[in-house]
């Protein structure tokens, strides 16, 4: 078993880093009921933690028996029957999906599966739950039709099932959405609580851990806690016992990343492009989200240049990623990006230098 | 059927006001339509005016006080946003309920009107052929049927509709008015609210009544009986003073990397970006030491930036392009470099 999922806490009362907002959870559903609620926050910072957490303490360790299936709901719009098929985790007590995963039909899935959970109603001899919850991930994903027919969905259905929300940016979930529910932000642990994560791991495990190596890896993870103990593990494997001057290795479509804003550092050529745009490709092939390519090439980009041209380049990274947004293919726009920058660059140089 | 759990009511539900003389801080509405609770004449209506003044509540409270619980069912038709109302709907189902003749039963002690009422809520979000379909439904049944509409933009509802309405603006509630019914709630649940958190309560909301009851509940819910103005601010999604401070402080010192580490922060912490450029956007107007075409300019980029956002952009380019944007503005660069 992986480390992260291993030291994964299973009760919120073990919940180390974000223990206020577990404490206010438990609260929460310490009286019977419990509001809808909407989790945002980055990446690796323990949302899904907290949620499974949540459910436990709500039914017990009933939730924790899971089974995954790939159900196909046929819906019947009218004019035409469509089929969708859906990977969900579900329990007797809760159901787990990702709607956006169906994509321009989410707002299919969205309204049948909550009708069909509100029809199938658990029961329960003591009266005690009379309510399933439904976690839906990455809500930030789904489209605007989707998350409309959502706000009517759960009022129809407030009475028999809870929905649990789970997002990286509440900007882009609607307000109408928002605010039916109960917000919990959820911020990445500071580098601080990474160090003491990894080293609680380190001494569970019975490594020892050399000073300062810990927070080196809590640099190198960006905040996200999920990467910092993936980390951690990747150098346990390539070399044990630790010595202090042990290099972290980085991520490779990172490095792959910061090749390519050397390579457009060091010349600016139609040629130089060609090259850059067989190594996007490369990366695109191997599922890395455009958008962490442009924001880890600025970002490397930013490193090693003047103040003036940061600004430029910042406001045409974002330019680009906005556009990339809104058309389909990826790849234009990374292109068209490196191509901007190679212009504004060469110019600056030969300004300079002459 | 297993027994329900019984189900804690939201606030703002529990506490809609039932009576159209209840409604708080509209006057001039409150008056004309005590006077139509006794001559029964009423006129087609148009309610407009922010969130959470109270629109829904008066139109649904004058139907009740006009028909009663009974008959309601069968005279009121309500419509919003999340039931379907496309150029069909208006065609066919409104078309229909207004085509409806009314009897001339009547329950005693109500009015009773010989005429139906239909309730278009978020009218604005109607298209405009929906809306240009309903201009002769509503002349050739006015006899039996009158129409609620109600909206936030008047500029979104067509001029023919608007023309045909008694029209009333909903004013967003003052200071003193909401704190009276938050104090009244506050007092019904056994709630303990200082005079602080009370103020930081009417600023967060901003006039929307329903969402300071809203963000009562839930920081009743999270943190017992006794609130504190930072709970409120927790459980609001509104982000603490501090840090659009210190972004700005960020934007201020001229140094971009400063102001680079500063977004990255906000954005790890989860803050929404959303709601930070709006809070950005108060700070800027208010301080005092920033020319007015420095103003501009920042505003200008929050703008674009906002639509950006709709659009889907990741928020931290977006933020940072903000921030650099800012810094170019105070420090009086060009938009654009020339060499």
């Amino acid at each position: 078993m992986l480390w992260v999922d291993k030291y994964r806490p299973k009760t919120l009362d073990k919940v180390t880093v974000h223990d206020q907002v577990a404490q206010n959870l438990r609260k929460l559903v310490s009286e019977q009921d419990c509001p809808h609620l909407l989790f945002y926050g980055p990446s690796g910072s323990g949302k899904k933690t907290l949620i499974l957490a949540l459910i436990k303490q709500m039914f017990g360790a009933g939730a924790e028996k899971v089974k995954l299936e790939n159900k196909t709901w046929k819906i019947d719009t009218g004019t035409r029957t469509l089929e969708i098929e859906l990977a969900m985790l579900s329990s007797s007590h809760h159901v787990e999906m990702n709607p956006s995963d169906a994509g321009f039909q989410d707002r299919y899935v969205v309204q049948e599966v909550i009708k069909e959970m509100a029809k199938n109603r658990p029961i329960d001899a003591k009266g005690k739950r009379a309510f399933k919850v439904l976690v839906l991930n990455e809500v930030d994903k789904l489209s605007r039709e989707a998350q409309h027919s959502l706000r009517r969905t759960m009022e129809k259905y407030s009475s028999s099932c809870r929905l649990i929300l789970c997002c990286n940016s509440s900007s882009k979930v609607t307000e109408a959405v928002r605010s039916r529910c109960l917000n919990v932000r959820v911020n990445a642990p500071s580098e601080d609580q990474i160090v003491q994560v990894l080293e609680f791991i380190g001494k569970k495990e019975n490594l020892h851990l050399p000073a300062g190596f810990a927070a080196r890896i809590a640099a190198q993870s960006n905040r996200n806690l999920r990467r910092a103990i993936l980390f951690f593990e990747t150098c346990k494997v390539q070399q044990y016992p630790f010595t202090s001057n042990q290099v972290v290795p980085p991520l490779d479509w990172e490095q792959y990343v910061s090749e390519i804003a050397t390579d457009i550092l060091t010349e600016q050529s139609p040629k130089r492009l060609y090259a850059v745009r067989q190594k996007f490709y490369e990366l695109l092939v191997n599922c890395i989200p455009p958008e962490s390519i442009l924001k880890k090439l600025l970002a490397e980009l930013l490193r090693k240049l003047d103040a003036d041209l940061k600004h430029e380049i910042c406001h045409w990274a974002a330019h680009y990623e906005h556009k990339m947004r809104l058309g389909s293919k990826a790849i234009f726009h990374l292109e068209a990006f490196v191509a901007k920058f190679m212009s504004v660059y060469k110019e600056f140089l030969v300004a300079t230098f002459g | 059927m297993a027994p329900l759990v019984p189900m804690s009511q939201p606030w703002v539900e529990k506490y809609r006001p039932r009576q159209v003389k209840d409604v708080a801080h509209q006057e001039e509405v409150v008056r004309v339509l005590t006077n139509t609770l006794q001559t029964a004449d009423l006129p087609h209506m148009l309610f407009y005016g922010p969130p959470g003044t109270g629109k829904t509540t008066t139109a649904l409270a004058i139907a009740y006080q006009l028909y009663g619980p009974e008959l309601y069912k069968s005279r009121v038709l309500e419509l919003n946003a999340s039931d379907d109302r496309g150029i069909n709907v208006v065609r066919t189902k409104i078309k229909d309920f207004a085509a409806v003749a009314v009897g001339t039963t009547r329950k005693a002690g109500y009015p009773c009107p010989p005429y139906k009422i239909i309730i278009l809520d978020e009218a604005d979000s109607m298209t405009e052929d929906a809306q240009n379909a309903l201009r002769r439904t509503m002349e050739t049944y006015s006899k039996v049927t009158r129409f609620f509409f109600i909206c936030n933009y008047i500029s979104r509802i067509i001029e023919p509709l608007a023309s045909r309405c008694a029209k009333f603006r909903f004013k967003p509630l003052s200071e003193e008015v909401m704190s009276s019914r938050v104090m009244h709630i506050c007092n019904e649940e056994g709630l303990n609210l200082d005079a602080q958190a009370l103020s930081t309560l009417s600023a967060i909301s901003q006039g929307d009544l329903r969402r300071a009851i809203t963000y009562l509940q839930s920081a009743a819910r999270l943190f017992g009986s006794s609130i504190s103005s930072s709970d409120l601010i927790s459980v609001s999604g509104v982000i603490p003073e501090d840090v659009v401070k210190s972004l700005l402080a960020a934007c201020r010192s001229g140094e971009f990397d400063m102001a680079n580490k500063e977004v990255s922060n906000i954005i790890a912490d989860g803050y929404p970006v959303s709601q930070l450029m709006a809070q950005f956007l108060d700070v800027i107007v208010s301080s005092d030491d920033i020319p007015d075409d420095q103003k501009a300019r920042i505003c200008k980029k929050l703008g674009e930036t906002d639509k950006c956002l709709v659009d889907g952009a990741d928020e931290y380019l977006q933020l940072l392009d903000v921030a650099s944007e800012t810094i170019r503005a105070l420090f009086n660069m060009p938009q654009t470099l020339v060499f």
